[in-house]
């Protein structure tokens, strides 16, 4: 018998179990993956996680998921042009992969319903934290996918884009990815839709050997019908180097989770984000990253616009390991507020048990600035071009930084693309 | 061109009272100079010709070509034809030099229902332009004015009046900051402009610049009046005996 008063569960928690329910015979794995989505849809049975749960404060997910829609099997999206020309585009729609994969030199491609189905990829599934909501919703209900191994000194002349689109209804997708050593290459991550009310997971996973050198970009662009939960994993190993960027630029209810984890000497991470908020939305992203060794490096830089009756959040938190000395982190969240009724809430953290580091944090929170919007109207700039100019520049500064051409030309472009739509 | 009527005007922040009472006319073909202490309300003036918003205009009025601006924002009075030269042009990190430039040439070219400038075009001109006034093009390459030393802004600033081609240009003591070399570059910009249809008005602190664009006539502002008007021999009388004199006479 069980004697806890059990909370009375919120649709969507209901929803969910049913969903597991139903879904369960359809789903690809062996006992091992099994027992790894029994142990997930139990911690979903605990309940979403709320305001209470201090990694999900500022995004009470139980009171903000109000509703999730059923698995569509006739959904159809399509593939999309990739935002780096040239790109090998591997995609999955409505949560499948493409049958056919493509040959890419040096790298090896596998749809991830196989690796469920021989269970290779049980050990991945565990939740990073009792709070890994994200994790479980993923765990419990992804079927494909893709892992994409690139091989030691690959040296990729072409992008690859990992493509999760979805025109409704429910996805749940992993996508894994190994760049063995010395390997170097540039992946998209895109994530986007259109259609109705559509929840999606998407969990990345990335291990960087040694001297890897990996430039990852999560462009999100879902429609405002779309929830969107969404986690980033890594691992970067000796002298091996990240950059992530990280762009979101729509959904109804999304959550970025950055989980980074330095864990051979000389690795380096950089988080570059710009957060384009419109509309009556909610975005958070979360970053968890830990130094554990010495001699590693981390910035963060965060840029955010918010418009409308948009909320963003940003948490950034850096854990320094006690043996992580002559560890430099810094990181920094800058926002520019347009409007009366937006908000962005900032909570950067750092907890740092070695006493010999370099570490700091900055926020702040501005307006256009006057001077800057005078001075371009003096030039015969009306001032709604001027002030599109001004946003623009705050956060095309963060993408300038990547310093190459390709990359800041496709950026810019998906940036201006959402400046006409919402500017 | 330019008419100033008993102008009145103050700090909106703070209400302090800056201009009061300034007239002035400029005529087209004129190169006028603007002298006086520091205080005297020369840069403010040329930041209400601009249209600041940090000023407000409490009695008189400005005309340009008979016609008030005191109702138009900053934007259309550029479009006008109003050129203001800053003393202190702002870094604007984030905006790129050349995109800075094709905007406000095709803003104003669409402002005046003209089409906008095809690329080829538009880079012949700013080549064209630059190589005057002895200017890097990687230097445009950068965001506007940042990391620009004094000199390389107060060219940049010559650059995009040239490239704007307005009808009164406002020079916003230009010539600080800028060694001789530079300051000769930059007159010489500044003359090339000189035509029956412009008006130029030099703000400045020296006979100095004046020495390289002559002027038509010098006028003394102090405490927010003109006090004193003269031809290019004010200039250099100022130089040799100070404000003090010309002060004096008027009080």
């Amino acid at each position: 018998m069980n004697m806890h008063a059990q909370p009375q569960r919120t649709l969507a928690e209901t929803a969910l179990i049913d969903a597991f329910g139903e879904r369960l015979s359809l789903l690809p794995g062996d006992g091992a993956v099994m027992v790894k989505r029994d142990d997930a849809i139990e911690a979903i049975k605990h309940g979403l996680p709320t305001r209470r749960i201090e990694s999900w404060h500022y995004t009470d997910l139980r009171r903000l998921l109000t509703s999730v829609p059923a698995f569509e099997a006739d959904a159809i999206a399509k593939a999309l042009e990739p935002v780096l020309e040239g790109s090998a585009v591997l995609p999955v729609l409505n949560g499948v992969s493409n049958a056919k994969l493509p040959e890419i030199e040096g790298v090896t491609v596998q749809r991830l319903s196989e690796k469920l189905t021989d269970g290779s990829v049980a050990p991945g599934l565990d939740r990073y934290g009792a709070d890994d909501a994200i994790g479980a919703l993923n765990t419990a209900f992804v079927a494909d996918g893709y892992f994409v191994d690139i091989a030691e000194g690959a040296q990729l002349e072409k992008p690859i884009e990992l493509q999760n689109l979805q025109s409704g209804g429910q996805t749940h997708v992993r996508l894994l990815t190994r760049v063995g050593a010395g390997a170097k290459a540039i992946v998209v991550e895109r994530q986007a839709g259109e259609g109705g009310d559509a929840l999606v997971s998407s969990v990345s996973q990335l291990v960087l050997d040694e001297g890897a050198e990996v430039t990852w970009l999560i462009v999100q662009e879902q429609p405002d019908t779309a929830t969107h939960l969404a986690q980033f994993k890594a691992h970067i190993g000796k002298d091996a180097k990240l950059t992530l960027f990280v762009m979101n630029a729509g959904g109804r209810l999304v959550r970025q989770e950055v989980v980074v984890r330095t864990t051979g000497e000389g690795a380096d991470f950089k988080l570059r984000g710009i957060n384009l908020l419109a509309g009556d939305t909610h975005t958070d992203t979360t970053m968890v990253l830990d130094h554990t060794v010495p001699h590693t490096a981390s910035t963060e830089v965060m840029r955010n616009v918010v418009t409308g009756k948009a909320r963003g959040v940003f948490q950034g938190r850096i854990n320094v390991h006690q043996y992580a000395q002559k560890t430099n982190a810094k990181m920094a969240c800058n926002t520019l507020l347009l409007s009366d009724d937006g908000e962005f809430s900032t909570k950067p953290e750092l907890e740092i048990f070695a006493d010999d580091v370099v570490c700091g944090h900055g926020a702040t929170v501005t307006e256009i600035d006057h001077d800057h919007l005078f001075y371009l109207m003096a030039r015969g700039i009306d001032e709604k071009t001027a002030r599109g100019l001004l946003v623009k520049a705050f956060v095309a500064e963060v993408i300038e930084e990547l310093d190459d051409e390709a990359l800041v030309d496709a950026l810019e472009a998906r940036l201006d693309g959402w400046f006409l739509t919402h500017g | 061109m330019l008419e100033i009527k008993n102008l009145h005007a103050r700090i909106v922040d703070d209400g302090t009272e800056i201009i009061r009472g300034l007239d002035l006319t400029v005529k087209a073909g004129e190169v006028a100079a603007i002298m006086g202490p520091n205080g005297s309300g020369k840069s403010t003036l040329s930041y209400i010709l601009a249209g600041r918003e940090d000023y407000e205009v409490t009695e008189g009025d400005i005309l340009y070509n008979g016609q008030s601006i005191l109702e138009m924002d900053p934007a259309e009075r550029a479009t006008a034809g109003i050129f203001l030269a800053f003393q202190y042009p702002m870094e604007i990190p984030g905006v790129a030099t050349m995109e800075f430039l094709k905007v406000a040439m095709n803003e104003q070219r669409k402002a005046r229902g003209e089409e906008p400038l095809k690329v080829p075009e538009f880079l012949k001109r700013v080549k064209e332009a630059a190589a005057s006034l002895n200017m890097d093009m990687n230097m445009l390459k950068r965001p506007l004015n940042v990391g620009f030393s004094g000199g390389e802004k107060k060219r940049a600033e010559i650059l995009q009046m040239k490239l704007l081609e307005p009808k009164l240009c406002v020079l916003d003591e230009t010539d600080s900051g800028l060694d001789i070399d530079a300051l000769k570059i930059v007159a010489d910009g500044v003359n090339a402009l000189r035509s029956p249809e412009r008006a130029i008005v030099v703000i400045t602190h020296y006979q100095r610049l004046l020495e390289h664009i002559v002027p038509d006539s010098v006028h003394v502002l102090y405490k927010g009046q003109v006090i004193k008007s003269g031809d290019k021999s004010l200039a250099l009388d100022l130089e040799t005996n100070g404000y003090a004199g010309v002060i004096g006479e008027a009080a």
